[in-house]
């Protein structure tokens, strides 16, 4: 079966924010409700009759009850988004609950992604943002028209205190319970807009460092609920075999072994594997190891193998008769680079990086006749109602998706094949719920990895070492063609998330970017940062490379390219500051980088030091200095810093997916090496919120600096040993310290 | 049929006795904080107490532990109140969370053992523990905020 990820994008129509459609809730997807006592907390269900909108309800006790409509994979956006709503209804943040909204696009899917629930891209936030504090505005007007019909006043002599409505004149209030109580709503509801708004000036919760995640107590004393966690009355387990290269069958199954195991049920042939299902987790376990299986040999997948394929997309890189799909053209770059002085002529590689998120693939569902439930820690509810609806034969309304909490993300979970998975097993068992849990080896192997890529980067520059030209060729397969093919068609073969990144905010007078699509077949995906993660390893390292060329100071080369940048001057000024630039250090050295990549400024610079026998690099700390524009939570953006940096040092020394003729070489967490606290970094993060700015991203946005503030630490420590291949094995860094 | 005590109850499972203690724990018991992560003892995602020992509960059969006290992130503490549980809320520690009752438990096996650790002794004892969302230095921060608090 081919897997693809198809998002149903819909054209957006103009949204209308209040619509008086009743909410109804997740009961499953979290754990106890905790009283938390410096803020909101978690939900299991809906309370409450009073619902201005199907964003939240309100019930006697004053208790405000908010959907979170993204999912929750670690980066706190089921406080972000209610926070919003609670902001501008003006509501008290201790009485407010949150429940994890369903699969339902139509009120949920986020307006500025494709209109659909899929929480990716940093994204969420950015989407989001102006709506819901719309509704949180309009939702202030309606009780403010409910109280005024209770006192019997003008709305206009009204005003709001957290979950208070005041009439100062007369000296009465009611308590936002009170309003939902005995008000009624207003009809027609009143309409929100720009000016409804609270001002920045009068915000208590937007921007400030003393508001916590809301789901952070469930994670300290095992009552989250994520999706492995999921129990369900009569559920069974299940297994599948996958086979050991992709786009192979089974050719023929022998199953009396693993059927004989007590406590199997059935034995499930799949079109890419076999499943198992059974009564216990270690039943299907042990039936798996037992299934004998004769797999078809006809996949092209066999003739892919990694490291033969990327020295092949190097040498397409730097064969400029092969000509890309235009990504962007600034200029004449060809023209002026062939006019340069002094030409910089470079290839940067990464290879295939795999999600390993702490949870294991996993998903729940239960088939009945031609309706489908499922429980999983998806990315994409909206995607997962159309996958499921094709595997049970029924319609994507038919399918409900409890999205519970994700054990990580990364844009693994996006994807669908462990959903199809649990539907698949689920239908041969109606009216049964079926867990179907991957193993990590199943995880490992079976992974939707960042795509393998070469980069051939060309910068010339003039006598006086100004860039007058860059030229930026990008040489991997596809993500977009298969999970979205109608927009890669519609972007003419450009896919814009691979080439993510390339495009920058230095000032140079010709820019050229180019993408040569390969097609090896391989199920490539969506790994945290995406293209930025590679794009900006190439383009970071090659303006050290300029600085080197041109005998300037790397610091002052980006400031003097950002110079009509002033956000981005800032974070470079503020990181140069925090890591004390200039001051030498023994046997370690600092290496910088930035990127303006999901509309955020995040500069970082990494100290490190190298093992010249071993060739083994020590990042000792990292400073990083971020301008998300509107920091809607600075405590958890630096958070996310952290989590961008750790991860960021773990793909650039560590990570590392081979495959040969097909088959993944790595199996688990002993041949996929991911860091570790030893190894990992001290951190030093300083928001910088710039709130009259638009607001940016911040998800992934602490990822892509980090890998060249590596290297460029490296090559100053070295005398300009440059490593140009991700990840920096100690056999490459040996290698290239003697080259 | 395997008898030993969990968070201060006694059970008397009829699960195989090669069965993983993980799977015990998260499917027959429904004590689902603790996590499979990989199966191999690699990441400490499963950690358990085991007569206060920290142990990967996923490469620890059933039958190993006849007649053990089982401890699990859920019996920790009888309300979330142990100090490593208050310092990983203060410090804000998790992200998606799922490695953080491993995290802890480890945890808490040190802070018995040695009150008042080093960065490097917590380094040390902490360094099969993998936390994908690279919340390393907040948990370093948390441990010690406990040891400073208990």
């Amino acid at each position: 079966m081919t897997e693809r990820l198809q998002l149903h994008i819909r054209a957006l129509s103009r949204r209308s924010f209040l619509i008086t459609a009743g909410a109804t809730g997740i009961a499953v997807a979290f754990g106890g409700l905790l009283q938390d006592a410096s803020g909101a907390s978690v939900a299991p269900t809906v309370e409450g009759n009073y619902r201005p909108n199907a964003w939240l309800t309100i019930a006697a006790d004053g208790t405000v009850t908010i959907m979170s409509p993204a999912s929750e994979m670690g980066q706190g956006i089921m406080t972000t988004l209610p926070l919003l709503i609670a902001e501008d209804m003006d509501a008290d943040w201790h009485k407010v609950r949150i429940v994890q909204a369903p699969s339902d696009a139509e009120k949920y899917g986020n307006p500025g992604f494709y209109g659909v629930q899929l929480t990716g891209g940093s994204e969420s936030t950015r989407g989001y943002y102006k709506m819901l504090r719309l509704v949180g505005a309009q939702t202030r007007k309606i009780i403010l028209a409910s109280a005024a019909d209770m006192l019997n006043v003008p709305v206009s002599e009204l005003t709001t205190e957290p979950n208070r409505v005041v009439h100062a004149r007369s000296g009465r209030s009611l308590d936002y319970g009170e309003v939902a109580a005995a008000g009624a709503l207003p009809d027609p509801l009143p309409q929100a807009t720009d000016a409804d708004l609270k001002p920045s000036d009068q915000w208590r919760y937007i921007g400030k460092l003393t508001v916590p995640r809301v789901d952070v107590p469930s994670k300290v004393d095992g009552t989250a609920i994520f999706g492995i966690d999921v129990q369900l009355p009569d559920m069974l387990y299940g297994a599948v075999l996958r086979a050991p290269v992709q786009g192979e069958q089974p050719e023929t199954i022998d199953d009396a072994e693993a059927r004989a195991v007590p406590g199997i049920t059935h034995i499930v042939p799949l079109p890419y594997g076999v499943g198992i299902i059974g009564e216990t987790v270690e039943a299907t376990k042990r039936a798996k190891d037992l299934l004998k299986i004769v797999w078809t040999t006809s996949s092209r997948i066999r003739s892919y193998t990694s490291d033969r394929l990327l020295e092949e997309y190097r040498r397409i890189g730097r064969d400029l008769a092969q000509a890309g799909v235009s990504a962007a053209a600034e200029g004449d770059a060809q023209a002026a680079i062939s006019k340069a002085a002094t030409l910089i002529d470079v290839d940067y590689m990464s290879d295939h990086v795999h999600h390993a998120t702490m949870e294991p693939m996993n998903a729940t569902a239960l088939v009945t006749g031609g309706t489908v439930e499922i429980w999983a820690p998806t990315q994409g509810p909206t995607g997962t109602q159309g996958f499921a609806a094709e595997v049970a034969g029924t319609t994507p309304d038919k399918v409900k998706v409890n999205t519970t909490l994700l054990g990580g993300g990364f844009g693994r979970k996006a994807e669908a094949d462990f959903i199809i998975d649990a539907v698949s097993l689920a239908k041969a068992v109606q009216g049964r719920p079926v867990k179907v849990i991957w193993s990590r080896e199943d995880d490992v192997q079976h992974g939707k990895y960042r795509p393998l890529e070469a980069q051939h980067v060309q910068v010339g520059l003039d006598a006086d070492g100004n860039i007058v030209g860059w030229r930026h060729r990008i040489v991997a397969d596809s993500i977009f063609a298969r999970t979205m093919p109608q927009l890669f068609e519609s972007e003419g073969g450009h896919d814009s998330v691979v080439t993510e990144g390339a495009h920058f905010n230095y000032a140079v007078p010709a820019h050229q970017i180019e993408y040569i699509r390969r097609d090896n077949g391989l199920d490539i995906g969506f790994w945290f940062g995406v293209g930025v993660g590679y794009t900006r390893f190439g383009i970071e390292c090659v303006i050290d490379e300029i600085a080197t060329a041109k005998g300037v100071d790397p610091v002052a080369l980006r400031l003097e390219l950002l110079k009509d940048q002033p956000r981005a001057r800032k974070v470079i000024e503020t990181v140069a500051q925090m890591a004390e630039w200039d001051r030498q250090r023994d046997g370690r050295a600092l290496g910088v980088a930035y990127s303006d990549a999901f509309g955020s400024h995040c500069a970082q610079i990494a100290e490190v030091s190298l093992d010249r026998e071993t060739g083994e690099i020590r990042v000792h700390t990292v400073w990083c200095a971020v301008d998300p524009g509107i920091a809607v939570q600075p405590r958890n953006i630096e958070a996310l810093m952290i989590t961008g940096i750790t991860g960021g040092a773990s793909h650039a020394l560590f990570e590392q997916i081979n495959i040969v003729d097909g088959e993944v070489q790595e199996t688990n967490f002993d041949t996929y090496r991911v860091i570790r606290m030893s190894e990992a970094p001290d951190i030093k993060v300083i928001v910088i919120p710039t709130p009259e700015n638009p607001i940016g991203g911040v998800g992934q946005v602490g990822l892509p600096p980090i890998g060249p503030a590596i290297a460029n630490a490296v090559a100053r420590l070295t005398d300009g040993v440059r490593l140009r291949h991700y990840p920096f094995l100690p056999e490459r860094v040996l290698a290239a310290l003697n080259a | 049929m395997t008898a030993f005590t969990i968070n201060g109850q006694a059970v008397d499972l009829a699960a195989a006795p090669d069965t993983p203690l993980l799977w015990v724990i998260r499917e027959h018991l429904k004590l689902t904080g603790t996590k499979f992560g990989c199966g191999i003892a690699q990441c400490g995602a499963c950690t358990v107490h085991v007569d206060g020992e920290p142990t990967r509960s996923c490469v620890t059969m059933v039958q190993d532990v006849a007649g053990m006290e089982v401890t699990t992130i859920e019996g920790l503490s009888p309300d979330a109140s142990h100090p490593l549980q208050l310092a990983w809320i203060t410090e804000q520690v998790p992200q998606c969370g799922y490695c953080q009752s491993g995290q802890i438990m480890q945890a808490a096996a040190l802070l018995k053992s040695n009150p008042n650790p080093t960065r490097d002794q917590i380094v040390e004892h902490m360094d099969g523990n993998i936390c994908r969302c690279g919340t390393y230095v907040r948990i370093i921060s948390a441990i010690q905020r406990a040891a400073r608090e208990a």
